[in-house]
């Protein structure tokens, strides 16, 4: 077995740098002229030209946040917001050019696609490279693109829900920059009552330094389908900072329901500061799997709006920060329905100097008669000079609800490893073994794959190694 | 004639800046049942810290030899891989991962292989039954919401899987009821083999019933005071630890 210390972890697989050979890029910064050149590029519809350019008045006219992680060392100005790899869009691995192609082997997506996905996207920098689903779902009628293709091939449709009913460019300083220069992302439309057996994927990877991705994901579950969704990201490690400023926007139909898994390992040099809402109406499920163990820096608050009667949502969450890590990230449940239920389990860990911090909201409107909600949210800190906090924010407008409701943050304690250590284990494993039992209950929720790697990622980080 | 299996030379220790150990002597041979006995607050626990090698506690003077080598400066997993293993008086709780998965990561590292799942899970069923143990323990989190005595249990079960050396019982009679007192002890007898030996701290003479010490020692105020036979827990059990510190100290 490889052993390395602990501060300096081999994350090679995500570390694959290649040559950066784009076939365009805009200028750094940001300005009129930049996201005029995107959209022209892309080829957009007017209303899209102009929704970009508006997105673009409203970013500069919101302040920048001044809670959550320090951004004042975020500077938009050395950012390439868009840069398009020397590669054409294809469906077939075979002709994604070589470097690419083998940096997503090295990632296991095709492996993956083989034996256990129903589709996949694979975006490079701000362009999708490869995309494809198996022929029986797109018979059944689901249509799973990529955001600038179904731009061109479905206007309507995405003119109706891009960013108009969900999350929209007021909503926050991020949502708006993400309207002007959003790029590549996929487009899932699930119809009625179709069954989709087999997980989805997308996979966003940044491979140039000092760039952005601003990738938008909308997927429609229409009345009574199911579908699941697997995103993945990450990034090498450069000096220079990467902002990823995504959107995901999901509506669940009546009686749908949409599972949302997200392992996130972007370098940590990058700023993530990522918007994700999903609008459920009467009875839809939506359930969120959140792992975030990458970024310099993370902002990341998956929301559930419950709108129709008896919907659901579950979250389910762990984050691992390290040396140099700041991740804020939480779930906000929004009742709005009567017998609406939400349930969050979230789990952070902090070694190091990290920090994590859980920042949560729990709404009841007026109108939620009869909802459940339980949260429960905890964090480690591995070590002294590591931080952890909770902020649960619970509002209730109704009295007629039941909720449940824990936080708590705890330290490893002396005794615990010494126990360990007169078991034979060394002070790295007795850390790695109380860590994997604080994490054994999401684990235990999670589909077992992601559960794999989820411990994998865990002795990775703390014991330096991939047992 | 067994050899020694440890020696603690002149061993003092300190936590905290504090000097709890003040020059110490024990030697235990191998196969040897020792007891050590003494007031509250003279430093047995210490004594078990120590020979286990406890960060928190700092050994300031003085050797511990194990078989002959000096531990003094070996991690805690060194020495519980050369076979010393301490049942704590107040095990501590791990949420999250079970007595089984416990166990065998915990066997794995002392003995440096993999034992086969079978073989694993025959050799658990078999400690568990001997210590009255229901297989459901096995499925459950290490000592979480475990009563006092089923801890104890759970410390014992871990002894007999691990097969050391030398064995270290701090209190192991304290929280047992009668009958599980019995079991436990019990236990410990089958699972004494020749070459094992024994280090039992406890305030009481039941145990020792069960297991019939060959030497017996009483601490107090950081050193061994007094060394007797199995006879001289009832004489203690009569007279208290004063009349031996009068003499000691006089
Ligand atoms: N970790 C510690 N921090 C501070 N003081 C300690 C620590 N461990 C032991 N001590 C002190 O050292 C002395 C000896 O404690 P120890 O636990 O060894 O006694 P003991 O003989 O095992 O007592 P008991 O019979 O009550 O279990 C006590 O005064 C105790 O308060
Ligand atoms: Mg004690």
């Amino acid at each position: 077995m490889k052993k390395t210390i602990v501060n300096d972890i081999d994350f090679s697989r995500y570390n694959i740098k290649n040559e950066v050979r784009y076939s365009y890029k805009t200028e750094k910064g940001l300005s009129k002229k930049i996201v005029e050149e995107i959209s022209e590029r892309k080829n957009e519809p007017k209303w899209m030209r102009d929704f970009r350019l508006k997105s673009l008045e409203i970013y500069e006219s919101k302040p920048m946040p001044t809670w959550g992680v320090d951004l004042s060392q975020l500077d938009i100005n050395s950012i390439v917001a868009y840069l398009s790899p020397d590669a054409k869009l294809k469906n077939s691995w075979d002709e994604v050019p070589e470097d690419i192609r083998s940096t997503f082997e090295r990632l296991g997506i095709p492996e993956a696609e083989k034996k256990a996905l129903a589709g996949v996207g694979a975006q490079y920098d701000s362009e999708v490279v490869y995309h494809s689903i198996k022929d029986n779902l797109a018979k059944q009628g689901v249509i799973f693109e990529d955001m600038d293709t179904a731009l061109k091939k479905y206007p309507d449709v995405i003119k109706e829900y891009f960013m108009t009913k969900n999350v929209t460019p007021n909503d926050h300083k991020f949502a708006a920059l993400h309207g002007a220069i959003w790029s590549g992302g996929t487009f899932v439309y699930v119809p009625e009552n179709v069954k989709v057996e087999v997980p989805l994927q997308a996979y966003f990877r940044m491979n140039a330094p000092g760039t952005g991705q601003f990738e938008h994901t909308l997927i429609i579950a229409d009345r009574g389908s199911e579908v699941r969704f697997i995103e993945g990201c990450s990034a090498p490690q450069y000096a220079v900072s990467n902002l990823h400023a995504g959107c995901v926007e999901l509506f669940v139909k009546e009686g749908a329901r949409l599972i949302y898994s997200t392992i996130e390992n972007w370098s940590k040099n990058t700023y993530n500061l990522n918007t994700k809402r999903a609008l459920v109406d009467k009875d839809g499920v939506i359930e969120w799997i959140s792992g975030s163990f990458g970024s310099h820096k993370t902002m990341l608050y998956p929301a559930s709006v419950l709108r129709g009667k008896g919907a659901k949502s579950e979250y389910t969450g762990v984050t691992f920060a390290a040396k140099g890590q700041h991740l804020d990230t939480g779930s906000k449940m929004i009742h709005l329905a009567p017998y609406t239920s939400s349930k969050v389990l979230a789990k952070s860990i902090s070694k190091d100097g990290g920090i994590t911090n859980y920042r949560g909201l729990l709404r009841i409107g007026p109108n939620a008669e009869g909802a459940k909600a339980s949260v429960q949210c905890e964090g480690l800190m591995i070590d002294e000079i590591s931080r952890s906090d909770t902020m649960p924010i619970i509002e209730v407008s109704n009295d007629n609800v039941d909720i449940g409701h824990e936080a708590k943050v705890g330290r490893i304690s002396d005794e615990q490893i010494f126990y360990l250590m007169t078991r034979g284990l060394s002070e790295d494993e007795a850390r790695s073994m109380i860590v994997r039992g604080f994490v054994e209950p999401v684990a235990k929720s999670l589909p077992l794959e992601y559960a794999v790697e989820l411990n994998r990622l865990i002795k990775l980080e703390l014991e330096g190694t991939i047992g | 004639m067994k050899d020694n299996l440890l020696e603690i030379k002149n061993v003092k220790a300190d936590v905290d800046g504090k000097e709890i150990l003040k020059g110490l002597n024990l030697t235990i041979k191998r196969g040897e049942i020792h007891a050590i006995m003494g007031p509250n607050g003279s430093g047995k626990s210490t004594l078990c810290n120590v020979i286990m090698g406890n960060p928190h506690y700092t050994v300031t003077d003085g050797e511990i030899l194990f078989e002959g080598e000096n531990i003094v400066n070996l991690k805690v997993n060194e020495r519980a891989k050369k076979g010393i293993f301490l049942s704590f008086q107040s095990p501590e709780e791990i949420p999250g991962i079970t007595v089984d998965n416990f166990i065998r990561t915990s066997l794995n590292a002392v003995t440096n292989k993999n034992m086969p799942m079978l073989q694993f899970a025959k050799s658990m069923k078999e400690k568990m039954d001997m210590l009255d143990m229901k297989p459901e323990y096995r499925t459950r989190y290490l000592n979480v919401g475990f009563s006092g005595g089923e801890k104890k249990k759970s410390e014992i079960l871990q002894m007999a899987m691990l097969n050391p050396k030398l064995v270290m019982l701090d209190e192991i009679d304290s929280g047992l009821d009668i009958d599980a007192l019995r079991v436990v002890a019990e236990t410990v007898r089958k699972l004494k083999t020749e070459d094992m030996s024994i280090l039992i701290i406890t305030h009481y003479n039941r145990i020792l019933d069960y297991l019939e010490p060959d030497v017996i020692s009483v601490l107090a105020h950081g050193r061994i005071v007094k060394e007797g036979d199995k006879n001289l827990a009832k004489e203690l059990e009569k007279t208290g630890y004063e009349s031996i510190l009068d003499e000691v100290l006089s």
